[in-house]
């Protein structure tokens, strides 16, 4: 679903729990997790994607399987405030420059925060079931609100 | 630069102020804190040091005891020297945290005043907080006096930064018995102790910017057992830095300590085992009835974690040994006394195997005298005599009314 959104190619490409297991003797002391694959310095110049995230960092797992509902995007009529962005609680609204360009479905949980933020009418941000086709909820999006009259 | 404190070379100091000066002369960082009776000075005297710059460091206050270990958690996990002290219902209140503390191996230092726990709501000492610990996964080393709780504080802090031990310590001395008692204490000078204690050297932390690092992340089954696995192992295996710290503390001061002490044991027939302050009354019994012929002797474990089985053992393996007594001051909650329980452990694999029985005393701050310990040693020498344990196998010292003891063998 997220094929073509920017940095996907990293981004969730293992499950959780699919990294190797070693013994007590070979585990981290005090379970502290490396963020990145070597010196890290500056790195926050960098943009998510081009980043070498370690194995243990949760960018690159997939961490959404008990998601039931998902908000679907339409480009059509989003004004790229990036308020979702702002208030995502999971980094899951991939912008850039301004531009929202998706989300990202391995790490949204499916909260629905993005959806109550957006300020368009009709919103361009709509949970849909976790199961339902993408394609089909963008051709069945509802139309403006008209404002009733006092 | 923090000042330097003017120190003579013999002080009068309570336990209080005798491990506040610890602190200040280890050059803490950061103490979160929250004040309880009777830990309160420790504390109060480490904020006056940073108001008064002889450390350089940061006093946090807080919102409570969960809030202090918390705020000490953090503080470490950033890369700094941290420390703090607490008692009883802010001990409680920490418990929680003490765990997360030792699982994510920050060498935290802990200074304990030993108060029993409610309800009922009591301030005295007894030993129900140290007890609470004692699964929590940190180093608890036990002063038995003034001077102790200060040679012990500098101790903890090189025994929990160790490289290979990485583990919080708690440095444990009696609530009012040893925390208000005033005594002649030797301390180091300052730059004697701080070079004793050494710089602190971070591991993982999160100041680093080069390297950034998850502290207190959530493992399940597949993972959480490993992690504990390997916590327990630097746990049990700081034995050997405990002694190696403990021998470098004596080359340096010439006051000897060791995991286990004990005295008049070469060729002892009764014993008591016992922690704190006690320890002191226990020895001077034993002189005492050794002055009338009866051979006893004393062990008090100076670490109760991890709990010295091997010392314990080497203790108790002596030929005339036969009767032992072992004395908790903590409401047993159901089962016999925690000491109890660990010697008979450590004494299952001995030749001489003596007979072991429980008393419970002390609850609450109630005196334990020398008469008390002389008549519990006496009481260990009829076991002896008789080649079997003459009365119930877990007793009640020094409380009132009609006796009160649980289990009974016959067997010697």
């Amino acid at each position: 679903m997220s094929t073509g959104v920017l940095g996907t190619e990293k981004r969730g490409i293992r499950e959780l729990g699919a990294e190797e297991k070693v013994g007590w003797d070979e585990v981290t002391r005090g379970v502290v997790l490396d963020s990145f694959e070597g010196d890290a310095t500056d790195i926050v110049h960098l943009k998510a994607e081009e980043r070498n995230y370690s194995d243990f960092n949760s960018y690159t797992a997939t961490v959404a399987s008990w998601r039931i509902i998902k908000p679907v995007y339409n480009r059509d009529i989003c004004i790229d405030c990036q308020n979702c962005w702002v208030w995502c609680p999971d980094t899951s609204i991939i912008s850039r420059d301004k531009q929202m360009l998706g989300i990202d479905y391995d790490h949204c949980k499916g909260c629905g925060v993005c959806v109550e933020v957006c300020p368009t009418n009709p919103k361009s941000l709509l949970m849909f079931a976790e199961a339902d086709d993408n394609e089909e909820a963008l051709a069945g999006w509802p139309q403006k609100e008209k404002k009733e009259k006092n | 630069m923090a000042k330097e404190f003017e120190l003579n070379e013999v002080e009068v100091w309570d336990g209080n102020y005798a491990a506040s000066q610890a602190l200040r002369q280890a050059q803490i960082d950061v103490v979160a804190a929250y004040p309880i009776t009777p830990s309160t000075p420790i504390v109060e005297g480490y904020g006056s040091y940073v108001a008064n710059g002889y450390v350089d460091g940061e006093f946090v206050m807080v919102e409570s005891e969960h809030g202090a270990m918390s705020g000490c958690i953090g503080a470490a996990a950033a890369g700094g020297r941290v420390a703090t002290a607490t008692s009883s219902q802010g001990f409680a209140l920490m418990a929680e945290v003490l765990y997360q503390a030792s699982g994510m191996r920050l060498p935290i230092v802990l200074t304990v005043v030993n108060r029993a726990l409610a309800s009922p709501l009591n301030v005295r000492g007894d030993h129900s907080d140290m007890y609470l610990g004692r699964d929590s996964g940190w180093i608890q080393l036990d002063a038995f006096n003034p001077q102790e709780a200060y040679d012990m504080t500098l101790c903890a802090f090189r025994i929990g930064e160790h490289m290979d031990v990485r583990l919080p310590v708690m440095v444990h001395q009696d609530g009012f018995t040893t925390s208000h008692k005033a005594q002649n204490v030797t301390p180091l000078k300052d730059d004697v102790a701080y070079k004793f204690v050494g710089d602190y050297v971070p591991v993982n932390d999160m100041l680093d910017f080069s390297r950034p690092v998850t502290h207190g992340a959530q493992t399940e089954e597949d993972w959480h057992y490993e992690h504990k696995a390997k916590q327990h192992k630097a746990l049990m295996d700081s034995r050997s830095v405990i002694d190696e710290v403990l021998g470098e503390f004596k080359a340096l001061t010439g006051r000897e300590y060791k995991r286990v002490e004990t005295y008049y044991m070469e060729d002892a027939e009764v014993a008591l085992v016992l922690l704190g302050s006690s320890v002191e009354t226990a020895v001077i019994a034993a002189e005492e009835l050794r002055a009338e012929g009866i051979k006893a002797g004393i062990i008090a474990p100076r670490c109760f974690r991890p709990f010295p089985y091997d010392l314990v053992r080497d203790a108790l393996d002596v030929p005339s040994l036969k009767a032992v007594c072992c004395m908790d001051k903590s409401a047993p909650g159901g089962a016999m006394g925690a000491l109890f329980n660990e010697v008979s452990a450590a004494a299952y694999t001995t030749n001489s195997r003596p007979l072991i029985s429980n008393y419970i005393y002390g609850l609450g701050g109630r005196d334990f005298s020398i008469e008390e310990a002389k008549r519990i040693l006496k009481e260990q020498k009829a076991h002896a005599d008789a080649g079997h344990i003459t009365t119930p196998i877990q007793q009640f010292s020094g409380v009132r009314g009609p006796k009160l003891g649980f289990f009974e063998t016959r067997r010697g």
